[in-house]
């Protein structure tokens, strides 16, 4: 009885929350730019270039709200986040939202009051060690030191990891994927962990990658992917809508290319409904017309930015694997435009 | 010659409460009292409404959950399974033992750079000047990730120790530097008295402290009969004796051999080992906050008359004996008030552990733990609990200490 009282309490509070922290979309908008959350640097998600300026998977979606909202896809402040720091700096509304190989998880979704929109790497973390170790499964990794990054769920994967096969590892916790690479790369670890992805972006960057191998188990599923704050329905949609254009640009065969040409119009309705020349979904979201189209050719879709930033033709060389279509056995799928 | 008079007596008006000596602080401090709790209350009550306002609320039951998560480095028993009050637990206790062991070394590295700055010799004295300069203004975190840099840099990974002709072997067989941290043998008793072996280690501290109190007899009574009859007896060998026969004998009784570090699978294993977190975080505290306690020393020492020095060299007093019976005796009131904060400066350093991964309580409780339960506000208060009664702890024990040195005014 107590219960259900507490709960009712809570969902006015929540709904009351909803009513008084709506408005991203329009703070954004009177800002003129998007606020951003990153890692502080992970080559191939989110890292600065040589000059200066943020490239990667991850910066490639802040780009493309940007531009479905402002229209302008460099009109973005990328705030370089910590595993630590990420969740409060969005709680508190430091950064609009939060891009950043970051796990979907119920408490993360339920508890910490966040609203994932959707998943743009599915991932599952793995391990790396040299390969003069001579290991060629995680199972035999009985005493070993292992480097990994301090508050994430890697954190408590590899606990019940080693719980569940009953061996033994000496965790060393590490702040940034740099720190943990310098350990790694001195002795002072055995093994790395982190997502697969982060692994082979973090080995594309060793002097010698072919001394170090990736061990063939995969032990937790993670599926990486933006979020928001909890209670900002609007401003959940745009980004949830923006990922989901990208993802879709790639099913209907949109690219960078060909954009301006679709655009003009086509047989097929729903490419038109997507790129904003037929119905009225940008103006449901509170946007121009032809925000996807905006946030297509900010980066092109969702296969250009994977190819571009982590695909096999980059050093980081990964395969499209899970983050394929759905139509080539994949796991990407985005629900209508209509 | 004067007669005193009684002041006249004033009616008291509210005036005065300003323009009166009398009253004027006392006004002023109800008023900023006021002020205080008001903004205490605004705040408070602001973080309990945004807080509502997100859907959240304030609540400590998370610290009974299980963690989830492992620590390298514990002093008493935990597993993933434990609770976050478990975590906690650990981080605090490694928390105290590294600020325990830094206050120490870093008094140590003090006095002897106070002392050796005051040096006749020019270049002890620039030295140790140049000592405590660098240290002093440069941050302690990047002395922290300087160490622990140079440590894993330089020292050789366990994989060095390994194959025909290792790179690196292991000092007198039994002790190994790594970049991991070091490996030394652990006494153990093979026939103890006890049947655990911590009861078997409070006899050996029970001998000990039982040779203490003999050989403090001894010299006592050797003082004494140096007053009676101005001959003090020689006091070495029996103190020898009382310090070693007892201990001998009983580890000889109780067998004690040695469990060596071997170097396993992908680590040593067996032995003791002391982690290159704990390592490069005390070594850098001490040597860091050893710079400030050298200027408290040697401020403290300059702040006793020269003539002292020279009178008791008049009485014919080597160098050492006039610094250790003269000077720093009377330095110690000078030095002993700000010591107590550079204590409190060294515990409240240890934060920055996470730096090299050592689990302190920062890094479990305010580190991971917050992270993985998002309860950061109730985190961070119970962090604030703690540092705040430890320092009170640290600056109560040290004024006890302070008043017993303090120069007794009668």
């Amino acid at each position: 009885m107590k219960k259900s009282v507490i709960l009712g309490a809570a969902t006015i509070a929540g709904l009351a929350a909803g009513a008084a922290m709506a408005g991203t979309v329009d703070d954004v908008k009177a800002r003129g730019k998007l606020n951003c959350g990153v890692t502080t640097g992970l080559v191939g998600f989110a890292a600065p270039d040589a000059n200066g300026e943020w490239q990667g998977f991850d910066v490639s979606l802040c780009r493309a709200v940007a531009a479905a909202v402002l229209g302008d896809a460099n009109a973005v402040e990328f705030v370089p986040t910590t595993g630590k720091t990420r969740f409060t700096a969005l709680a508190s509304g430091e950064i609009d939202m939060l891009a950043r190989n970051t796990t979907w998880t119920f408490s993360r979704d339920v508890d910490l009051k966040f609203e994932f929109t959707g998943v743009n790497y599915y991932d599952g973390q793995g391990f790396m060690v040299p390969k003069a170790l001579g290991v060629s499964s995680a199972k035999e990794l009985d005493g070993a030191r292992v480097c990994i990054q301090t508050g994430t769920t890697t954190e408590l994967n590899l606990a019940d990891f080693f719980r569940a096969n009953n061996i033994s590892y000496e965790p060393v916790p590490i702040e940034t994927n740099a720190e943990a690479q310098q350990q790694y790369l001195a002795g002072a670890c055995d093994v790395y962990t982190t997502d697969a992805s982060g692994l082979a972006a973090t080995r594309a960057t060793f002097e010698a990658p072919d001394e170090h191998i990736l061990l063939p188990e995969i032990i937790s599923k993670e599926p990486l992917g933006p979020l928001v704050r909890h209670g900002d329905h609007e401003w959940g949609d745009v980004v949830r809508w923006t990922l989901n254009a990208l993802i879709s640009a790639e099913e209907l065969g949109v690219t960078s290319a060909n954009i301006d040409e679709l655009s003009a119009g086509t047989d097929n309705p729903e490419i038109n409904r997507l790129l904003g020349t037929e119905g009225t979904l940008g103006e449901m979201l509170g946007l121009d017309a032809d925000w996807a189209a905006k946030a297509i050719k900010a980066g092109g879709n969702y296969g250009e930015i994977f190819a571009k930033n982590i695909g096999e033709e980059t050093p980081i060389g990964l395969a499209r694997g899970l983050n394929a279509q759905w139509t080539e056995g994949g796991l990407l799928y985005s629900p209508p435009f209509r | 010659m004067s007669t005193m008079t009684d002041p006249p007596k004033a009616d008291f008006r509210l005036s005065m409460l300003i323009n009166d000596t009398r009253y004027r602080s006392l006004t002023f401090q109800v008023i900023a009292a006021i002020v205080i709790a008001l903004s205490i209350w605004y705040l408070g009550n602001n973080l309990i409404q945004n807080l509502r306002a997100a859907g959240l609320n304030i609540s400590y039951a998370f610290l009974g959950d299980s963690a989830g998560y492992d620590i390298n480095q514990r002093l008493v028993e935990y597993d993933s399974q434990s609770s976050h009050a478990r975590a906690a637990l650990v981080g605090l206790l490694n928390t105290l033992l590294v600020a325990f062991l830094a206050c120490i070394t870093a008094t140590v590295f003090g006095v002897i750079a106070g002392v050796l700055r005051l040096s006749n010799n020019w270049l002890v004295s620039k030295l140790m000047a140049v000592y405590v300069e660098i240290f002093r203004n440069i941050p302690v975190l990047i002395w922290i990730i300087i160490i622990f840099t140079i440590m894993t840099a330089v020292l050789p990974a366990p994989s060095a120790f390994r194959g025909e002709n290792p790179t690196s072997s292991m000092l007198f067989g039994s002790f190994a530097f790594t970049n991991r941290g070091i490996y030394f043998p652990r006494p153990e008793f093979a026939n103890g008295l006890f049947a655990s072996t911590a009861l078997n280690w409070l006899l050996v501290i029970a001998v000990l402290i039982g040779s203490w109190f003999v050989s403090g007899e001894v010299e006592k009574r050797a003082t004494k009969k140096q007053e009676e009859t101005g001959e003090r007896p020689a006091t070495l060998l029996p103190k020898l004796a009382i310090w070693l026969v007892p201990f001998v004998l009983l580890m000889i009784i109780m067998g004690l051999t040695w469990d060596v570090p071997e170097l396993k699978r992908f680590n040593f294993s067996g032995g003791l080992n002391a982690g290159g977190p704990l390592i490069a975080l005390w070594f850098a505290l001490s040597i860091y906050t050893g710079a400030f306690i050298a200027e408290n020393v040697r401020a403290g020492i300059q702040a006793i008359s020269k003539g002292q020095t020279e009178a008791a060299a008049a009485l014919g007093l080597r160098q050492g004996r006039i610094m250790k019976l003269v000077i720093l005796p009377q330095a110690l009131r000078v030095i002993i008030p700000p010591l107590i904060s550079q204590y409190l400066n060294i515990t409240k350093n240890s934060s920055l552990a996470i730096a090299v991964g050592y689990a302190d309580i920062t890094a479990t409780l305010g580190g991971i733990t917050l992270n993985q339960t998002g309860r950061a506000i109730e985190c961070v208060l119970l962090l604030m609990l703690f540092y705040l009664t430890a320092s009170l702890l640290i600056s109560t024990g040290m004024n006890i200490y302070n008043a017993s040195v303090k120069l007794k005014e009668r």
